[in-house]
């Protein structure tokens, strides 16, 4: 019986390991590529033979990936501040005040939730050429920030309902603290675990954005790391090795954070996702 | 006078207490305002405006549009592309669904055991997740590519002929569902890990001791208990599954011709190449349709699931 569950173990085992392996191939078949020189034709399946590292120096330069990193920078972290700021403050009134209007209210950013943000996008994009906001890091702050802060209130009004003591905000109130003081001084503090996973859920979604980025930001000067990755594919469909220097370059900040957060990854994007 | 008095005062005590009680129940509104006036300008507006629009001819630039009534329903109904792009998108929402759920629930499976490694197998898979599906679509675009992918290097090694598969339009489709599914099975499966591990082992216990076989406890025990990881999982993969666009874009471009577009690939191409920003409206119109009713029906079916369990 023992023996039996020992072997058992080790099929287990091997079978994980196979999975590992076919998961990581495609990895694999990328940074050989993105390693081997352009007139190297072995196989895509064998080790480069010697190490083309000046690859991710010209792609670097080529797909304007510096500029890039910048944009994707400033929006990512304008868009998460936004959202936090924005979004926690809209959910303390909506998960603490029960009148008519704030059941409504709560109800339509709850329904905003459905509408698939793509299936605005015709007006949308006629009305941010009217108000002349194309190619600004704005409007995609923005348009992000809208479309993650149904989410957002959703997930902080469900905390502050179910785990924040009401009697702290009483408190507050007979020392003779304002709505607002109460909210950021004594409420805030305690929603460190929802800012955590909006925190999250809007780095990995923002900074891997691609269908807002694509219309709104076409400009090389204001593209972000998708869409001067797509372009430079347009470009150098012959040359896959640089193509794979940059993809790869692109997805290093974010592989490297959940590497090292690994558990809050995991955690903030399924709580986020719970939202069906 | 005393019933007169005691009326009053009756009245003057509710009336205070109706004060008191809106004092309460400020709405405290302005506190949300920014927010709503955000989601109304960038989502809300722009989605009835896109209504609106789906009942005229509007090119996309020019200032003035013409009423057209149903004109572009009616042609969308007879437009053979709408039904082979209605087709792919269910393919890509469905399929990855099925796929997703099947493989994430057996590597669930697979890493609740005890095995070695147990942790870096999970990370390896769950990596994808991560990185924008964009970049997903490019890596894979290295194995499939038809001039130096890994793919055909394999098959030419073991003496087969290249297959153009990215331009095959029969298998080009199952491979987006395919890589949709690589991307984000690490999901599928992590939810069904939590679900699996708040399952009482008592259950197994009394299973074993009755003599139920590993595959009764699985129908009669696991299943039933992960049913609303099932529900999550299912309504949250076909939402992903029916909007897929940046995959589609790096893999394929949607081509050839139409033949692996999706709804969002195919709006996204009505608009900006082909200036029929009215025609884009309309299916943008049905997409909004198909996944609200879609979801919708999953939620309810495995909801109605959940209770019967």
């Amino acid at each position: 019986m023992k023996k039996k569950k020992t072997t058992m173990r080790w099929v287990l085992t091997i079978v994980a390991l196979v999975v590992t392996l076919f998961h990581l191939i495609p990895f694999y078949i990328m940074i050989t590529t993105s390693l081997k020189a352009n007139n190297d034709f072995s196989s895509k399946w064998a080790v480069p033979e010697t190490l083309q590292f000046s690859n991710f120096v010209e792609a670097w330069e080529k797909a304007n990936l510096g500029t890039a990193f910048v944009n994707t920078a400033i929006i990512t972290a304008g868009a998460a501040i936004l959202l936090i700021f924005l979004g926690s403050m809209a959910a303390y009134p909506l998960a603490r005040r029960n009148t008519k209007l704030n059941k409504g209210v709560y109800f339509l950013f709850i329904s905003i939730m459905v509408i698939p943000p793509l299936t605005a996008l015709v007006p949308l994009y006629k009305m941010v050429v009217d108000i002349g906001m194309m190619n600004t890091h704005e409007i995609a702050i923005l348009n992000n920030l809208a479309a993650f802060l149904p989410l957002t209130i959703f997930l902080y009004a469900g905390f502050i309902r179910s785990t924040i003591p009401k009697e702290l905000e009483e408190a507050a109130k007979i020392d003779g603290a304002s709505t607002l003081v109460t909210f950021f001084k004594v409420v805030f503090p305690l929603l460190k675990p929802v800012t955590a996973t909006v925190l999250i859920i809007s780095c990995v979604f923002i900074w891997n954005d691609y269908q807002f980025a694509i219309f709104f930001l076409q400009d090389n000067d204001v593209q972000t790391l998708t869409v001067a990755l797509a372009s430079f594919f347009g470009q150098n469909q012959s040359n896959l090795n640089l193509v794979a220097s940059a993809a790869l370059m692109s997805m290093l900040p974010m592989t490297i954070l959940f590497l090292c957060l690994q558990k809050y990854f995991v955690a903030g994007l399924s709580s986020g996702s719970v939202k069906g | 006078m005393s019933e007169m008095v005691r009326g009053t005062l009756r009245s003057v005590s509710r009336r205070k207490t109706a004060v008191r009680k809106r004092k309460n129940q400020n709405s405290l509104w302005w506190m949300y305002l920014p927010a709503l006036i955000v989601v109304c300008m960038f989502i809300l507006y722009p989605f009835l405006n896109g209504i609106r629009v789906s009942f005229t001819d509007w090119n996309g630039f020019s200032q003035t549009k013409n009423w057209v009534g149903l004109d572009q329903y009616r042609r969308m109904l007879q437009d053979p592309d709408t039904w082979l792009v209605v087709k792919n998108t269910l393919l890509y929402g469905i399929g990855s669904t099925i796929f997703q759920n099947l493989i994430g629930l057996l590597y669930a499976l697979l890493l609740n055991q005890s095995i070695r490694m147990k942790s870096l197998t999970r990370t390896i898979i769950y990596l994808p997740v991560i990185i924008s599906p964009l970049v997903m679509g490019y890596i894979w675009y290295f194995f499939f590519a038809y001039q130096g992918g890994a793919l055909n290097d394999a098959l030419v090694f073991f003496g087969f002929d290249k297959i153009n598969a990215l331009g095959n339009p029969d298998l080009n489709t199952w491979i987006i569902v395919f890589v949709n599914t690589y991307q984000y099975v690490g999901i599928a499966m992590v939810i069904y890990l939590a679900g699996l591990q708040s399952i009482s082992k008592d259950y197994y216990e009394a299973a074993d001791i009755d003599g139920a076989s590993a595959f009764q406890q699985f129908r009669n025990i696991t299943l039933p208990l992960l049913m609303p990881a099932i529900t999550i999982n299912v309504v949250l993969n076909i939402i992903g599954g029916l909007k897929l666009f940046d995959v589609i874009i790096a893999l394929t471009g949607g081509g050839p011709g139409n033949a692996s577009q999706s709804m969002s690939t195919f709006m996204y191409d009505l608009y900006f190449s082909r200036q029929d920003a009215g025609y884009a409206a309309t299916q943008g119109v049905l997409m909004a349709i198909i996944i609200l009713v879609l979801s919708l029906m999953a939620l309810i079916y495995f909801k109605r699931k959940e209770t019967d369990a």
